[in-house]
């Protein structure tokens, strides 16, 4: 019998497994189904990872290397090469390696760390031939940085999500042609400092409010169509198509929480995150099982999963040692104005000390505003924000005090001044 | 290779490889010639996978006896090679009296062509069996029809003829045939040199030029059998192709059909289906539009229609879970049933031509009939000596008792490694393809004999991992591998940018 089992050998895993050893917890175990530690930071051989956290720039495989370096002083058990193929309510996982076969290993807690996978063509019924050349950004990313192929000579991004601004970057930089980044939205999905050292220090168009509408070739990739779209209703308009010669075309469409073990297992999921229901200690409506990091809901900056799961694994820890907490009351947390959701979407006031943070996204470009958290018609909290967009994840840090005097809900709002 | 064959097949889709499949159990020569890098590439690869029951073809056509008989084999097929086969049932649902008259009419069709099981549904029991349907349902026609993977069908039956002793040749485009002095046929294909490229037949630099000689040909063309019949005949019939678009949906709304839901039948055949898949997924299709034989591409308008007619059937299809459009193009000809028959002026050349629907639930009758069209003819049709070889490609690790996959793993890890993580499909599987009677030359053809990549990631996880597994088998560079047919290439190499 473990303490804890940890799904996910990515950021969210690693930082839970060093925290859960921190708060004393025995036999832990990780679980990662690539054959090393460190999930998709392995192949972010860019910088910008750690700013927050550590207060410095590292590369991802840095970032990584810090987590592993740490869980190498401790007794925490690292298998690799191993995956998960169910997990039990009674928590019972069961994995199958190469190297120990197929096991069932009972946990007294589990945390969920799997992270997420890239939307693909399906997601958006891009119609046009079937083609070789279309990748999501992330399966490029791997060819390029790990295996070190190129997907193609010329190339268009859909989407501006931050794989795959970094992407048009790596690709100029190895020699590809990058002949356009098209994005749906009047706004970019990714941090604006990837489009400001991604796109245009590279001279690379950003075509906002615009889609691919058509892929043509019939064993690769040769053509694709890109044409405006009305804001309203996000369709194509007649007449503005352009014709880009390429014979690669990436996706940067969206991230997806990869939760097909929870939804298995009886998890309620959340289907605004695609992630789990959370209480504010990050535990799932099953109870002993724990959720953090991309798994969740997709963040912008692996610091904050970082926070997140540390924040998962000192709950896992309460639990092992403790049982499962009482929970009082318990606080319904909503989303009013441009709030597209909350995680946790609950709060048990009842044992909290401190600040509990609350993280969430905006569902538009916010000037100058205010975020208010408010319980019927009390407000109990305002923050000015200067700018919000939908690209950028959302936190705020909610007193203890306010949450105990809130009665039934609270609702997290975003009012533009 | 001995080029001097009892019986050369052109195509090797379903309808090739039903007639491989049975001519295989005969002391025979035979040869299947494909243009394209592994079986199941046209029509076969694209298709709503329906064993239909046998109700729709009008009675007395060929249509409706080789449905029926067909998908009878089909049936003993799947015990024998254990291709995916699931049993579910279908309905025609009926929102009109008018509809309630046509789907009586199929009901006494069936009668007629000998399908059992057929009956005629209230609403209630309509709404019991099915209860995602539509409220406006009034009736619906039940029928014992089943679903299958065809291009697993297609591939069992290649692969058991290869095992027992039928040369497959893969790439090999007919371009030429001609009656030699003896009175047996010449055919003359070239074989592509670049796998990388698309070759072009006509081009003898990408190609080498193969002469088989035959003394019965079998046309199973497909999209092209107008094609090829006109190399050895007067011109007799076209083929019209009519494309059919699809969505596939995640596994997620795979609980939205019990059954193969379809709609009344009109002019332009079945109409949108709302189905169950083998693999548990959902699809959704399709519509019908002529097109070229080799445009495979959807449209916006194409994808529009399926949304929209389906929702007549069951309105609660959440299509944000769908994960791949496709089209398919069916074989249609300018005439009403399926054309096998030996064509005229060319004694000893047979079409199988026009394999529309119901041709997949067909083609495992097809394969018999046209061998007794060929023992008509004169063939001897001796049982080989010794027991048929069944190729039964091994059960997916994910099925296996715990016991199971322990011993597995204990014989050789990379059973233990799971590449494609949607479909929980391990290393060790995709090994053994290679060796498989019809080795796989593409991450496709890897996906047609495992599954990997068709689940709701599409590749994006095992994709990269896959080509290593290819190049690896095949003792290529990763740049050498295709995503699926000649010219498909994934990668090149940084100093080949």
């Amino acid at each position: 019998m473990y303490d804890l089992i940890i799904i996910g050998g990515g950021p969210a895993g690693l930082a839970a497994a060093v925290k859960a050893k921190e708060c004393g917890l025995k036999k832990v175990m990780i679980c990662e189904r690539s054959t090393e530690l460190g999930g998709i930071l392995n192949q972010c051989i860019h910088n910008g990872f750690g700013l927050t956290y550590f207060k410095e720039e590292l590369t991802g495989p840095e970032y990584a290397s810090r987590f592993i370096d740490m869980l190498k002083e401790t007794d925490v058990e690292v298998r690799t090469d191993t995956m998960v193929l169910d997990i039990s309510p009674e928590k019972e996982v069961h994995m199958v390696s190469p190297a120990m076969g197929y096991r069932v290993e009972k946990a007294k807690a589990v945390i969920l760390a799997m992270g997420c996978r890239e939307r693909s063509r399906g997601a958006l019924s891009i119609p046009g031939t079937r083609p070789a050349g279309v990748y999501t950004a992330g399966a490029a990313q791997k060819y390029v940085n790990i295996d070190g192929y190129l997907p193609g000579r010329r190339v268009v991004i859909l989407g501006s999500g931050d794989i795959g601004l970094i992407m048009a970057r790596r690709l100029t930089l190895e020699g590809c042609k990058v002949l356009a980044c098209v994005e749906l939205n009047e706004y970019s999905s990714g941090l604006n400092r990837n489009i400001v050292q991604c796109l245009n220090d590279y001279d690379i168009p950003l075509l906002l409010s615009h889609t691919v509408t058509n892929i043509s070739g019939d064993r690769r990739v040769e053509r694709v169509t890109v044409s405006e779209v009305d804001n309203k209703t996000k369709q194509p308009i007649p007449g503005t198509e352009q014709y880009f010669d390429c014979d690669t075309l990436l996706l940067s469409v969206g991230l997806i929480p990869e939760n097909e073990l929870s939804r298995d297992a009886g998890i309620n999921l959340d289907p605004r995150t695609k992630g789990p229901y959370v209480y504010d200690n990050m535990e799932t409506s099953l109870p002993g099982v724990f959720a953090c990091g991309n798994v969740l809901h997709v963040h912008d900056l692996v610091d904050f999963v970082t926070q997140e799961a540390q924040r998962a694994a000192a709950a896992a820890a309460e639990y092992v040692k403790k049982g499962q907490p009482e929970r009082g009351e318990v606080l319904d947390v909503k989303t009013a104005g441009g709030v597209t959701y909350t995680v946790p979407q609950q709060i048990c006031p009842a044992d909290l000390e401190g600040d509990t943070k609350v993280s969430f996204r905006v569902n538009r470009v916010f000037g100058k505003s205010r975020i208010v958290v408010s319980s019927g018609d009390r407000e109990l909290f305002t923050q000015k924000k200067p700018f919000m967009m939908p690209g950028e994840m959302q936190n705020v840090m909610l007193p203890a005090d306010i949450l105990k005097a809130a009665e039934d809900s609270i609702t997290v709002e975003a009012r533009e001044d | 290779m001995n080029k001097n064959y009892d019986v050369v097949i052109i195509g090797c889709g379903t309808s090739g490889a039903a007639i491989a499949y049975t001519l295989s159990k005969y002391d025979l020569r035979v040869a299947v010639l494909e243009k394209e890098n592994d079986v199941a590439m046209g029509t076969t690869r694209a298709n709503s996978g329906i064993l239909h029951a046998g109700y729709d073809p009008e009675p007395g056509t060929l249509m409706a006896k080789l449905n029926v008989r067909g998908v009878e084999i089909a049936r003993e097929l799947a015990d024998k090679l254990g291709y995916m086969y699931k049993p579910v049932g279908s309905l025609v649902l009926a929102f009109s009296g008018h509809d309630v008259k046509t789907i009586k009419t199929l009901k006494a069709r069936g009668d007629a062509n000998g399908v059992k099981g057929c009956r005629i549904l209230t609403k209630e029991e309509v709404q019991q069996m099915e209860p995602m349907v539509s409220e406006n349902v009034v009736a619906a026609l039940y029928a014992p029809s089943a679903i299958c993977s065809p291009w697993e069908l297609c591939l069992c039956m290649a692969e058991t003829a290869v095992l027992n002793g039928t040369d497959l040749l893969l790439e090999t485009e007919v371009v030429d045939i001609s009656r030699e002095k003896d009175g047996d046929w010449k055919v003359v294909a070239a074989r592509n040199l670049d796998p990388l490229t698309q070759a072009d037949a006509k081009d003898r630099k990408s190609t080498e030029l193969l002469e088989f000689s035959a003394r019965f040909v079998i046309n199973a063309a497909g999209l092209y059998a107008d094609k090829v019949h006109d190399m050895a005949a007067p011109h007799s019939f076209d083929i019209i192709p009519s494309r059919g678009e699809y969505y596939l949906l995640d596994k997620a709304e795979g609980f939205r059909a019990r059954h193969t839901i379809f709609q009344c039948p009109d002019e332009n055949g079945k109409g949108v289906l709302v189905s169950p898949t083998v693999h548990g997924n959902l699809i959704v299709g399709p519509n019908s539009e002529k097109s070229r034989p080799d445009d495979y591409s959807t449209t916006s308008e194409g994808q529009a229609y399926v949304k929209k007619a389906s929702a007549k059937s069951v309105p609660s299809v959440d299509f944000r879970n769908n994960i791949r459009n496709f089209a398919g193009i069916r074989a249609k000809s300018d005439r009403a049933d399926f054309i096998i028959e030996e064509a005229k002026g060319a004694e000893n050349f047979i079409d199988v031509a026009g394999i529309c629907s119901p041709g997949l639930s067909s083609a495992p009758a097809i394969g018999e009939y046209v061998a007794e069209l060929l023992a008509g003819k004169g063939l001897a049709l001796k049982q080989k000596p010794g027991e048929m070889k069944y190729y039964r490609k091994p059960a997916h690790f994910k099925d296996l008792s715990a016991d199971e996959k322990n011993a597995l793993i204990a014989k050789d890890p990379s059973y233990g490694r799971v590449v494609c993580r949607c479909e929980s499909i391990t290393e060790g599987e995709m090994r053994d393809t290679f060796g498989s009677p019809i080795p796989p030359r593409s991450v496709d053809a890897i996906k047609r004999r495992t599954m990997a990549g068709q689940g709701r990631c599409q590749g994006g996880f095992c994709g990269p991992q896959v080509v290593k597994i290819l190049a690896e088998n095949l003792g290529l560079t990763e740049d050498r591998i295709l995503q699926n047919a000649a010219g498909s290439w994934m990668v090149i190499r940084k100093e080949d940018r």
